[in-house]
């Protein structure tokens, strides 16, 4: 495949490029939702950045991402303008969304991210029938299907995966386990901790990766998308990974040990991957550009006018 | 001459034909040939990719035919009852009806759901049930009622060719009703006269049509003449056609399977009385199923649901006051 040209000091660079703007967005976002400029929930991937930005890197242009309601980081490195999530945020007109969606349901049709699903588990049937349409209409794409681990307690999760290991359908069932469904911890709600082990017992193909680390993410989505691709049905990756953060922004976090929280810090997945010389600064400085350039349009953005709020609740033909 | 059932088959058929895009899925619809012998045959026709059984998965697979209508097919997915679609009812109010909206226009679900309704088969409360009026409280979808076998032969093909979510609503005792299909094609906007009256409006859908079109004919044997409004589609409701209807006769009867409280028939009334108020020259009368689970003995389910009895009991009191 083409992109396994890409030198690997590139490739570096890339996954530390969409890490790096996913934190700075966030803290961004943190500021502007202190600030009242974002409002509603709004649930932070600090933390989990090289998730997305591995698993993003292995998918084409051509490939589908459904997204849970922790989507930014998946929106900005699928290649959904910052801009545009950012005035989302704002429920401006310009938003991904038109504003009717907010932090939770960032859409973009030209870049087949379909949407943040704001229930646990929602997005996996739709994943089901976007790769079902892509068998039937022979288009060789796989559906990248985000989910955390919260969703494998929910019934659709097993609802899909037979469904899609017994068709054969290319998806990439992507679970990022970052250990805590809301409040309770993996161990406290689900009796099989071993979430691959329990994914296997579709006869779907699946390992556990470390989803602190940017590289191995990428490979590991690399090799299973490759799979997919190839028509070797569904796969199934646990992305280990943390937040940082607490569940939304209305979360007093009072689950979690500091000491917990620390250690995972040390791992943090913008420390992983080192640049040499100046270039993360200059990646740093390049991405301080274009939040500033996506504040400005989102404060800019006009409001969607009140005579349209019975707009799209039919198709307008 | 056919049935209600074999039209639908032809339909769903003839869209297998027209369109390559088009697909049926639901449980037992192929190798069974669909629990209520709809889908008879269409496997050996069309072949297991087309007509394509599903595990006993609500969610997944009426959620996969969201995905699916996203992704450029055209999907008709059978749900077994109303019943079982509220296992999928996460999928339905949370996905299909509201991407569109909240996706600010970019993703359409173009996508038909078929389901049976109703009572009047002894198969208990939980296979008996009439929800429809509750998908009609859901704005972004488009609700079906066919009840006559030119209805379940022309309503699939417009279904089909809507951008949006259609649910279509079976009645389980209208698949052996015999009738002619005829050829003229039919649209998913309006209701339908079936019988033109002077004297009161009874408003029906579905199961209760026939019902009511009975009660009609012992209605004009006591020189009643009562106009039969068949609502067709629940949503969005026809309101001017309702509301004309009314206007002529003054009175009107509303027969509906749903239970009577937060009903389909409690949304009518109020509709009434909010745009022809100054029209009804008689309160607004309601025959709904007993506020009760069916029940499965023969009398007690009888006794819970709108009979015709009950239905000319009403008119009669509706133009007597």
């Amino acid at each position: 495949m083409a992109r396994k040209s890409r030198t690997q000091p590139s490739r570096d660079r890339e996954l530390l490029r969409q890490m790096l703007r996913i934190r700075r967005f966030e803290e961004r976002c943190v500021e502007l939702y202190s600030g009242e400029k974002i409002r509603g929930f709004m649930h932070l991937y600090i933390g989990e950045e090289a998730v997305a930005a591995g698993v993003c890197h292995a998918l084409t242009p051509e490939d589908t991402v459904v997204s849970t309601y922790r989507e930014h980081g998946h929106a900005l490195a699928r290649g959904v303008p910052a801009k545009t999530i950012m005035a989302e945020m704002y429920g401006r007109v310009s938003g991904t969304s038109r504003g009717r969606g907010g932090s939770m349901h960032i859409f973009d049709a030209a870049r087949r991210f379909y949407g943040g699903n704001a229930i646990v588990g929602g997005g996996l049937p739709l994943a089901v029938g976007l790769a079902l349409a892509d068998k039937l209409l022979e288009r060789p794409r796989v559906t990248a299907c985000f989910f955390g681990e919260g969703a494998m307690a929910e019934g659709e999760f097993h609802e899909c995966l037979n469904l899609a290991s017994l068709w054969r359908l290319p998806v990439l069932f992507a679970c990022e386990n970052n250990q805590y469904a809301m409040g309770t911890a993996l161990a406290r709600s689900q009796a099989e901790t071993d979430l691959a082990l329990r994914a296997a017992a579709y006869d779907v193909a699946a390992w556990p990766v470390d989803g602190m680390d940017a590289r191995a993410v990428a490979d590991a989505a690399g090799k299973a998308c490759e799979a997919v691709r190839a028509g070797a049905g569904p796969h199934f990756l646990e992305l280990r990974t943390y937040r940082f953060r607490a569940h939304s922004m209305y979360d007093p976090d009072r689950y979690r040990d500091k000491a917990e929280i620390e250690q995972w810090k040390h791992r943090d997945p913008l420390d992983v991957i080192e640049l040499p010389g100046p270039e993360t600064a200059e990646l740093e400085k390049e991405i301080a550009q274009e939040l500033d350039e996506a504040i400005d349009f989102a404060e800019r953005a006009p409001l969607e006018p009140v005579e349209e709020l019975t707009r799209f609740v039919y198709s307008e033909v | 001459m056919t049935t209600y059932r074999e039209a639908m088959r032809e339909a769903i058929s003839e869209a297998l034909l027209a369109d390559e895009r088009v697909f049926l899925m639901g449980e037992d619809v192929g190798m069974y040939g669909g629990c209520f012998a709809v889908s008879l045959g269409l496997l050996e026709k069309f072949g297991p990719e087309r007509v394509r059984d599903t595990p006993l998965s609500e969610s997944a697979f009426v959620g996969a035919g969201i995905g699916a209508a996203m992704g450029g097919m055209r999907p008709i997915v059978e749900i077994m009852t109303v019943n079982f679609s509220l296992l999928a009812l996460d999928q339905i109010l949370n996905n299909a009806a509201t991407i569109l909206h909240m996706s600010g226009g970019q993703f359409n679900v173009p996508l038909v759901i078929r389901m049976t309704t109703g009572a009047g088969r002894q198969l208990a409360a939980q296979h008996s049930h009439s929800l429809e009026g509750w998908y009609a409280h859901i704005p972004g979808l488009r609700i079906l009622a066919p009840a006559t076998v030119a209805d379940a032969r022309w309503m699939l093909a417009p279904a089909l060719a809507d951008p949006d979510p259609v649910l279509i609503f079976e009645h389980g005792s209208l698949y052996n009703v015999p009738g002619e299909p005829g050829t003229e094609k039919v649209d998913i906007v309006s209701a339908a006269v079936r019988r033109p009256g002077r004297d009161v409006t009874l408003l029906a859908y579905g199961g209760t049509l026939h019902k009511a079109l009975s009660a009609a004919e012992e209605l004009a044997g006591g020189g009643i003449e009562a106009e039969v409004v068949d609502l067709r589609v629940l949503r969005p409701l026809d309101e001017a056609s309702i509301v004309a209807s009314v206007a002529k006769t003054h009175r009107a009867v509303i027969v509906d399977e749903g239970w009577r409280s937060g009903s389909l028939s409690a949304e009518i009334a109020a509709r009434l009385a909010d745009r022809a108020f100054y029209e009804l020259d008689a309160p607004v009368e309601r025959v709904c199923t007993a506020e009760v689970p069916i029940p499965y003995a023969r009398h007690m389910e009888e006794a819970a649901l709108p009979q015709v009895p009950a239905v000319v009991e009403a008119a009669r009191r509706a133009v007597s006051s």
